[in-house]
């Protein structure tokens, strides 16, 4: 009954038997925007990276504003020095699974990094965030089991809950009834995991956990959070929405990312659960891959370490997320969320030409952000995503908001 | 479930045509062997509208792994009576 994201045009020019036809649909609306002139959002290069929040993209000095970079820690001198020291140490891989020969003294500190920061029992680092959410996910809740999400969840939660194929249950998105009705509806006796985030990275809106929590828990549900675009910069201590609410306590399992606050890659699962260690044997995108090389994981340690101390720049962010938020709804474009929630603000386009042509106009200003389309945006939506990071400083966000007015008058959306 | 024990497939029929009357914006006739993706043209949005309403209507659920089975409207009625049977 669910639509495919990708249709084959039934005259498509493609020999029979060609696997490739299903994307036919894709290659034509592709050709047909790039048709119009416009620069590729999709292949964007960045020669130089200066610092968090510059770069040299497609030969132009560029503001970053699309790489959920939010605390800046890419070049902090803590973080590369960490990094510098474990590669000359440790080598440039492990070459490795963590169960064989992959966990070196680096993956432990990371773990325990991570112990610490949230100050939960078990930690499990993965090679990516999604790997964390398949890995997690796909092992916990398998064959009649349910899993009830937000429509709205991330593709690697929907690929977990495909890998593990418990029965996918899923609500409208952030919507505290309809995820109960679900729930009451559910055999009483059924293994259940609520999945939920804490900020949705597509409008950058942040879950009631504190009313969904109580519910899951009310029908006896495990319940599993992803804070990869809240880590470090949402909650007193920077652990999340769930901590901002209150509910941290009452979530079984956290999932996490390197890739945004962190500043650099992996991903890694935080819980208080008796058995959790068991995992590092059963769950096989933590099994069978190789393990993360040891200067990434000193960066992200070191990293982590710093973040729980970083509550001026917490305090920055926001200042950058209200600034930003606040001049972009002055000239009247409509944005993701009516007050800001988090640091990411996503502007809403008309259209796809159009959103193409804006970002190829900003990305001329000189700034890049993230061009979002279906079907990774919910309701169709064309957006252009803006994440914000702790760096910016507030003369950058006024000239961010110049070049949106410039590119909007140019574009004659504004 | 409980308001309706032993409901016909036909009384279902009755009760899903009520409902996906506001969602065939076409307004095409809808048989059996209509489906959901090309006859009627629902997007995943509409899809996920129109099988909250069954799911309230009928005070059962859809899972996203029976809707993957459902491609025609004959298959949604005969899953739907099956399952508010159950």
């Amino acid at each position: 009954m669910t639509d495919l994201a990708t249709k084959a045009a039934p005259d498509a020019a493609t020999p029979k038997g060609d696997l490739f036809s299903k994307f036919d649909g894709m290659i034509e609306l592709r050709e047909t925007i790039l048709a119009t002139g416009v620069e590729d959002p999709y292949n964007l290069v960045m020669e130089k990276v200066l610092s968090p929040t510059r770069a040299i993209c497609n030969g132009r000095d560029t503001i970053l504003l699309g790489t959920y970079n939010y605390m800046g820690m890419t070049f902090d001198p803590d973080v590369l020095d960490a990094g510098k020291e474990a590669l000359e140490s440790y080598g440039s891989g492990t070459t490795g699974s963590r169960v064989l020969n992959g966990t070196y003294q680096g993956h432990k500190e990371c773990e325990d990094a991570l112990k610490e920061f949230y100050a939960m029992d078990h930690a499990m680092v993965f090679s990516t965030g999604y790997q964390a959410n398949l890995g997690i996910i796909s092992t916990i809740a398998g064959k009649g089991d349910y899993i009830i999400l937000d429509i709205d969840s991330h593709a690697s939660i929907y690929d977990g809950c495909a890998m593990g194929k418990a029965e996918i249950v899923p609500f409208k998105h952030n919507d505290i009834e309809a995820l109960e009705k679900r729930m009451r509806r559910l055999p009483a006796d059924a293994g259940k995991l609520v999945v939920l985030e804490g900020v949705y990275s597509m409008l950058g809106d942040v879950a009631p956990l504190q009313e969904m929590v109580a519910i899951a828990k009310k029908y006896g549900a495990m319940v599993l959070v992803d804070e990869a675009h809240s880590m470090g910069f949402i909650g007193e201590n920077g652990r999340g929405v769930a901590e901002q609410q209150g509910v941290i306590e009452d979530v079984d399992f956290i999932i996490g990312t390197f890739s945004k606050s962190v500043g650099t890659v992996g991903g890694f699962c935080v819980s208080n659960h008796p058995k959790f260690d068991i995992l590092r044997l059963v769950c096989r995108p933590y099994v069978f891959t190789a393990s993360l090389p040891p200067s990434v994981v000193a960066t992200a340690a070191t990293s982590i370490r710093k973040l729980r101390h970083g509550a001026n720049k917490r305090a920055h962010l926001w200042e950058n997320s209200k600034r930003l938020h606040e001049g972009l709804v002055e000239m009247g474009l409509s944005l993701g969320t009516d007050e800001p929630q988090s640091a990411i603000i996503a502007v809403i386009m008309p259209d796809l030409e159009r959103g193409a042509m804006m970002w190829e106009a900003l990305l001329k200003e000189g700034l890049y952000v993230n061009l979002a389309r279906p079907p990774a945006t919910p309701a169709g939506m064309t957006l252009l995503r803006c994440s914000l990071c702790a760096e910016h400083s507030t003369e950058e966000v006024d000239a961010i908001l110049a070049m949106f007015e410039s590119a909007g008058k140019a574009v004659g959306i504004i | 479930m409980k308001d309706y024990p032993t409901m016909t497939e036909a009384e279902v029929d009755e009760r899903i045509r009520a409902l996906i009357e506001p969602f065939n914006k076409k307004g095409i006739d809808i048989e059996a062997p209509t489906t959901f993706a090309n006859d009627l043209e629902f997007d995943s949005l509409t899809v996920m509208d129109f099988v909250a309403e069954i799911e309230d209507e009928f005070d059962i659920i859809i899972t996203m792994n029976q809707q993957a089975e459902i491609e025609n409207y004959g298959q949604l009625v005969a899953a739907v009576h099956k399952l508010q049977d159950s």
